[in-house]
């Protein structure tokens, strides 16, 4: 139910802000480059331009309804939470000699008992989002609640929640849930940025916040490194040698689909679970990628640019060195942003199995302790940083391979 | 011995259906230095394969090539190639590109820098000497691969439709580019192409091949790129003897192309 409502409000937000933005803009000049004047945008996916202001809201939602449904104080609206406060409902019981006798029971849910009660026949607490026995008293036996009968096994809905019976004649009261989720299945934001801040100035389980994430990154340089580091050569030997090709060829072709995590009982059965188990895997992980980018940057090079490079005096090695190499690199750094993904992907996976440190380790042991809200931060680092490498990734290509995708 | 020979090269594709294709049967031909020879043809008679014959891409199946007497054996410095398209490197700009073979061939700055810039000079690319090749357009490329052909200073340059890509107008400049540039520096040339015109306007001696077995049909001796130097080749083009040998060479290419096409139409 709760899912099927946040479906609708997302729907109807993306929809609405849609229209909103349509209507603003109307008021503003239009703007006159060439894709702005081009009538055909359907179809031509080069005129497809990402709206900054559709990503600036989309974010701004997720938030807003993660804090809408999780009772936050950054949000001024929410969706209805449990109840808090005080309640009543009447009951009537038969006592053991079969007399007949009413009474009101008082509930404070989720709130203390004030020292001095109304008066009730019965009062009781019930804890925020549990199920409390409620004693009558007398040990008499209930048979209605608001007026509607009772019996054991069936359920009858009062102000603010619900009364059930138990099998064995108890009644018990639930306060009405609400569509607010509870702490321990989601967060409240400022709950996940204060944990946040927390283990940044205290650390978690011995380590800082940083010395986590640096042992995750460090991981995912070493390993990828050293895929990077075998796997280019080898790529580059595949591609200008046919014994090279054939003798490799299976075997990358059989390793390629195997997913780094199928490896990691084999990588502890023979490394260990330490740091050299984990740069092995991540090594196997960036491995196959890079050789098959090397590969595929060798295979790439027009053959005119090869025959022009002997025409014009170059040896075998300087056609490697000034034609082959650069005119893989496009290719190479593809292999590169797909190999960093996959390693980052991969360690968070290893460092669930098993770490002392690390962004997986943290939100694992977290998990442990049903500590979502560290969890929910793990995530989210974890998120931030695969972007950022591949944001990385991205400035570094422009910068040393400026004609990819021209001539 | 100087010059490029070629005695009875033979070329002989095996198909992987067992059958195979002769792209070349006894062609012949001899080259003094600085000459420029046009070689015309319809498609399929095996222009292109003789010239990767010639730069040594391609090692014929039958025959004997050599040059200044030594044999052919690969391609090397002595024989230059300027490439239709594509055979540039993006990642240079276009004195680094030019100067690519000095410098491969272990020359300094001060040795080649001169040279390269007075090439580059030369064929009108002052301005662009940093640009980066994909900011250049087609022409451009071409004086640029002219160039970096020039500037390794071989004893022949192998042309390979060098201006097929480019627009009419771009093309008839680079042809008095091309024609200037082969009588400055006396380079011996062939010259492959599709346009009757550039063969007839560029070339000493032209030969038009046939195709089936691919083989030299007719060889002609012009008058017209002596007289085209330092002139308006339009000019060229208007003489009655330029138009009647286009027309006589056009109608014989014409000719292969239908007996082609008529061939093919009767296997099916």
């Amino acid at each position: 139910m709760t899912g099927l409502a946040i479906l609708v409000v997302y729907a109807a937000l993306f929809a609405g802000s849609a229209l909103v933005m349509r209507v603003i803009r109307r008021g503003m000049q239009e703007r006159h480059d060439l894709t702005s004047l081009k009538t055909v945008t359907f179809g031509d996916e080069s005129a497809i331009r990402p709206d900054r202001a559709a990503s600036v809201i989309s974010i701004l939602v997720a938030f807003l309804l993660w804090g809408a449904f999780t009772g936050s104080k950054l949000v001024p609206f929410h969706v209805p939470g449990p109840f808090l406060g005080e309640t009543s409902f009447s009951y009537e019981i038969r006592s053991a000699s079969g007399e007949v006798q009413g009474g009101t029971a008082l509930i404070y849910a989720g709130t203390e008992v004030p020292a001095q009660p109304p008066g009730a026949d019965v009062v009781a607490s019930v804890p925020r989002g549990r199920d409390q026995l409620i004693r009558l008293p007398d040990g008499g036996q209930a048979f209605s609640v608001d007026g509607i009968p009772i019996s054991a096994g069936q359920t009858v809905d009062v102000a603010h929640g619900r009364v059930s019976m138990t099998p064995k004649g108890t009644l018990s009261f639930a306060a009405d849930k609400g569509l607010q989720m509870e702490p321990i299945w989601l967060p409240s934001p400022e709950a996940v940025a204060s944990r946040f801040l927390e283990i940044a100035r205290s650390g978690y389980q011995n380590f800082t916040l940083w010395e986590h994430l640096g042992a995750s990154l460090m991981r995912v340089l070493a390993g990828f490194a050293l895929g990077a580091l075998v796997g280019i050569p080898l790529g580059y030997a595949m591609g200008l040698s046919g014994w090279f090709r054939g003798w490799f060829d299976p075997i990358v072709e059989f390793m390629r689909p195997v997913p780094p995590l199928a490896l990691i009982p084999l990588v502890i059965i023979w490394f260990g679970i330490w740091e050299s188990g984990k740069v092995v895997l991540l090594f196997l992980a960036a491995l196959w990628v890079m050789t098959i980018a090397a590969r595929a940057g060798v295979s790439g090079v027009n053959i005119t640019k090869v025959h022009a490079a002997y025409s014009l005096g170059a040896s075998k090695w300087q056609l490697l060195r000034h034609v082959i190499l650069p005119n893989s690199l496009p290719e190479i750094f593809t292999g590169a942003r797909v190999a960093m993904g996959v390693c980052w992907g991969t360690v968070v996976a290893a460092e669930l199995v098993a770490a002392q440190k690390g962004a997986g380790m943290m939100i694992i042991a977290a998990s442990k302790f049903q500590l979502t809200d560290i969890v929910l931060m793990g995530i989210i680092l974890i998120g931030v940083i695969g972007y950022g490498i591949d944001v990385l990734m991205r400035v570094a290509e422009r910068k040393l391979v400026p004609w990819k995708g021209q001539s | 011995m100087s010059g490029l020979e070629l005695e009875n090269i033979s070329m002989r594709f095996d198909l992987p259906n067992g059958s195979y294709v002769q792209a070349l049967q006894d062609v012949s031909l001899k080259l003094e230095p600085g000459q420029l020879l046009s070689v015309l043809g319809p498609s399929g008679c095996g222009k292109s394969t003789l010239l990767n014959i010639v730069a040594g891409f391609l090692a014929p199946t039958g025959g004997r090539i050599s040059l200044n007497g030594q044999a052919v054996r690969g391609p090397d410095a002595e024989r230059g190639v300027v490439f239709q398209k594509g055979a540039l490197f993006e990642w240079m700009n276009v004195r680094d590109n030019v100067s690519f073979g000095p410098r491969m061939a272990g020359q300094g700055a001060a040795q080649y820098g001169p040279k390269v810039d007075h090439l580059i000079d030369t064929v009108g690319l002052a301005d662009f000497r940093e640009k980066a090749i994909y900011e250049l357009s087609g022409g451009m490329q071409q004086r640029v691969a002219l160039a970096r052909c020039l500037a390794n200073d071989p004893d022949v340059i192998l042309m390979d439709e060098p201006l097929g890509a480019l627009d009419a107008l771009t093309r008839e400049k680079m042809q008095a580019m091309v024609l200037n540039l082969w009588k400055e520096t006396g380079k011996t040339v062939i010259l492959i192409t599709h346009s009757v015109e550039e063969a007839l306007l560029l070339g000493e001696r032209l030969i038009v091949m046939a195709p089936r077995p691919g083989r030299i049909y007719r060889e002609y001796q012009l008058p017209f790129a002596d007289q085209g130097v330092g002139r308006d080749l339009r000019e060229i083009k208007k003489l009655p003897d330029f138009a009647a040998r286009r027309e006589e060479i056009l109608s014989m290419i014409w000719n292969m192309e239908e007996e082609i096409m008529g061939s093919q139409g009767a296997a099916a």
